[in-house]
């Protein structure tokens, strides 16, 4: 499922070696492979276009000698270009110094808007403490408003809503009003889906934000839209400004290269990245990650295909040096685990490594243990997940109170995590993992 | 000239409707109508950059020429591989003289897509009495929409009396969405209590249908992930219900694939069929600046064709599909 790149350009440039330095035909056969791979994973033409020059450019003067096979050189850079285009900085959404925080949801039908919409009200509600209301501005789709009443509601945000006999325009208006007489913190409207190329409805969300006048306009896109994302997200900028992006189904194995596409165009960044259809699945986008994704690599798949070449020591401290910069942490296992369901990275390299049996190569993560140990690391502070030697004693008795596990099974978690953490690193050292002490560890 | 409904569908065995030349003109002429209205609907609603292919692009066949014709498939997300075959042979029948001008090419190349949108059996047979269709696909992809579409349209062009059961049993007030759908269409609908099991609201949907005897009972049911193992099984299930009232029933499995869809949708109608026998496609949202050119990497490598095309959130806005405009669409502006 995730096509190797770095494989496929590996064989492409297979006699560079030899010679030492990457020719203009070297790079554009190699660049050829880097066009489709992006255009399999739905980066816009224009884009791909654009981004494979940059790249042949970087390309054209790297230095290959010594270092990654050239494939692999030629993967770096792209991985690299891709990573800063989708946005290294993390962004945020506006807040406004006097409450509420108006927030408008906008997109195209069934992307996502109005689960998007209680996701982000039950976020900042736990992340921020803010109370929450969210309007019910979609009077165009059957049994809308009833969805985000149960949406809203389970989200623990108030619901204002004039059934959908009324303006939309005006009920933006009428819930600002609310949301600043009931002391919110954030309102959000979620309004109805339209086409970008529909001037009716374009125009009544311009009317939208010019009555409320919004803080943030959240475009929801869905993460396997292909070459047509860019027409969208042009549209809308025009029409709305939007200021962010949030990506939804992203649980799929769509490879996303929209959100690419719609960064690379219009400039704004993505701000959140929607997982699952449980309002919990929700979380800050993470640019790097999207990256990898796009390019068909998981984080781990890379860091196998490096170690299995030679290479010297400053490529290994340098590799070394990313992992640890990355803190690669329970956060970071946590989403690795996510993506095992998917038979993901992690498995190929359960996969990968000699001698496991053969029960582990086809295992796969249960639903309920995943559940269990995504509640023992949400039940955790951002700093034990990066710095998990810290959690002892009473800082275990509380995950575990917190998870609804007990410490023996915190305990079990943690090793399971540093072992795969020290494989990890054992592998970035170009060393092959001890597995043979890590089995009987785990015993 | 557009498809037309008893094109689509086969009812009580009889044959085809009558070629365009001997139909009655009050036929041709809603024909026409149908057609013009189809157009308007693309053509008022499409004002975005797309790349488009005009006759001159072949005047001159360069290196650039195929570039062009390339670049405008994958924009229209028709996938790398199958561009790569249609562009090809284009290329050499141009070459090896066969075809020349821009016109001829434009007309070959028309055909060619028309050719692989063509694929399997491109009806639904109705005579099965009653016939369930249940309809699957990705979250937001406009099952329940064009479930209530399909229902009003069988019963205006077909004369059909249809139900529908609401096997969504997960998403909040996806029951209650396809009520209204329902309402609007004029057609029975059949609901179980709140977070039922879909196959149970499945099976007593198609026992209705039995019962009062109905010529149509479609299923709607939750929007799922093609990689989520569990739901997909679910899916399955809700087939083998469906099999336990009537052994060949489902007779047509609908998937609902978004025109804006990218390469995905390849991997998602792999895996639906994987669970449950896709015979046909409804392409939706084609009414926006996205061509839907992945049903036909899905009709290529698949074998799996459109059926239906959804133009529009209305009640009429469902349209059969026609091979021959989806093709010329591809390539025009």
């Amino acid at each position: 499922m995730f096509d190797s790149l770095a494989e496929k350009l590996q064989a492409t440039l297979s006699d560079v070696r030899g010679r030492g330095t990457l020719t203009e035909a070297d790079i554009s056969a190699a660049m050829r492979e880097i066009r489709l791979a992006l255009l399999e994973a739905d980066v816009n033409f224009k884009v791909v276009k654009s981004f494979t020059n940059a790249v042949k450019e970087r390309a054209l003067g790297a230095d290959i000698i010594g270092k990654l096979n050239p494939g692999q050189q030629v993967v770096k850079i792209v991985s690299d270009e891709l990573t800063e285009l989708m946005g290294g900085a993390a962004h945020e959404l506006s807040f406004s110094p006097r409450p509420p925080t108006i927030v408008v949801m906008a997109g195209l039908q069934g992307s996502g808007k109005t689960t998007a919409t209680g996701k982000l009200a039950r976020y900042l509600r736990e992340q921020h403490g803010s109370s929450v209301a969210v309007a019910a501005c979609d009077v165009y789709r059957p049994a809308a408003v009833d969805q985000l009443i149960k949406v809203g509601k389970q989200a623990g945000a108030d619901v204002y809503e004039q059934g959908t006999d009324r303006d939309p325009v005006k009920i933006a208006a009428w819930a600002r009003d609310r949301a600043q007489s009931e002391g919110k913190d954030v309102l959000i409207i979620d309004t109805s889906g339209r086409l970008h190329v529909d001037q009716e409805l374009m125009a009544e969300l311009a009317n939208i934000k010019k009555a409320v006048k919004p803080h943030d306009v959240l475009l929801v896109v869905d993460a396997m839209t292909g070459q047509d994302a860019v027409n969208v997200a042009e549209q809308f900028a025009e029409v709305v400004q939007f200021d962010g992006v949030v990506m939804t189904k992203l649980d799929g194995d769509a490879r996303g290269g929209a959100a690419l596409s719609v960064k690379a165009i219009t400039g704004k960044p993505i701000l959140f990245a929607s997982t699952g259809e449980k309002l919990d699945q929700f979380e800050r986008f993470h640019p790097d990650r999207m990256a990898q994704r796009i390019l068909g690599m998981g984080d781990v798949m890379t860091l196998i295909e490096k170690a299995e070449t030679a290479y010297d020591e400053q490529q290994a401290a340098e590799l070394e040096r990313k992992l640890r910069r990355s803190e690669f942490g329970l956060d970071d296992f946590l989403e690795q685990m996510r993506q095992v369901r998917r038979l993901g990275p992690l498995q190929s390299l359960i996969g990968m490594i000699p001698g496991m049996g053969k029960e582990l190569r086809g295992a796969k993560i249960d639903e309920r243990e995943f559940d269990r140990i995504q509640a023992i690391i949400l039940s955790m502070t951002p700093q034990e997940r990066r710095h998990p030697e810290l959690i002892k004693g009473s800082r275990r008795l509380r995950i575990a109170k917190g998870s609804g596990t007990n410490v023996q099974a915190v305990k079990a978690l943690i090793k399971q995590f540093e072992q795969m953490r020290k494989v990890m690193r054992q592998v970035a050292q170009g060393r092959m993992p001890d597995l043979g002490a890590l089995m009987r560890q785990a015993r | 000239m557009a498809r037309d409904w008893r094109d689509l569908f086969i009812v009580d065995g009889a044959p085809p409707s009558e070629s365009e030349s001997e139909a009655a003109p009050e036929t041709q002429e809603r024909r026409r109508g149908m057609f013009r209205r189809l157009r308007e609907n693309l053509r008022k609603t499409r004002q975005a950059l797309t790349s488009e292919i005009q006759a001159t692009l072949f005047e001159d066949l360069s290196d650039e020429t195929w570039e062009r014709l390339e670049e405008a498939l994958i924009y229209a997300d028709v996938g790398a591989k199958t561009t790569a075959q249609v562009v090809g042979q284009l290329e050499r029948e141009a070459t090896e003289g066969g075809i020349s001008g821009g016109e001829a090419l434009t007309e070959r190349l028309t055909e060619l897509l028309a050719e692989i949108a063509r694929a399997g059996e491109d009806r639904i047979d109705l005579t099965p009495q009653p016939t369930v269709i249940l309809v699957a696909g990705v979250n937001g992809t406009g099952k329940t929409t064009t479930v209530g579409k399909l229902a009003w349209h069988l019963g205006q062009e077909l004369g059909q009396t249809v139900v529908v059961g609401a096997a969504d049993t997960f998403r909040a007030a996806g029951v209650e969405q396809l009520e209204v759908w329902a309402q609007r269409a004029g057609v029975g609908f059949v609901k179980g209590p709140p977070n039922a099991d879909p196959g149970s609201v499945a099976f007593d949907a198609v026992a209705a249908a039995r019962r009062d005897g109905a010529d149509v009972v479609i299923i709607d049911t939750a929007g799922r992930l093609h990689t989520q193992d569990d739901l997909m099984a679910e899916l399955a299930k809700v087939k083998r219900v469906i099999g336990k009232q009537i052994p060949e029933a489902p007779h047509e499995t609908l998937l609902t694939v978004d025109a804006t869809t990218g390469q995905n949708g390849l991997r998602q109608a792999r895996l639906f069929s994987e669970a449950v026998p896709v015979s046909g496609l409804v392409l939706t949202k084609l009414d926006g600046t996205a061509k839907g050119g992945i049903a036909l990497a899905i009709a290529q490598e698949l074998g799996i064709p459109v059926k239906l095309i959804g133009i529009g959130e209305q009640l009429e806005d469902l349209r059969p599909f026609d091979a021959s405009d989806f093709a010329r669409a591809l390539v025009t502006q």
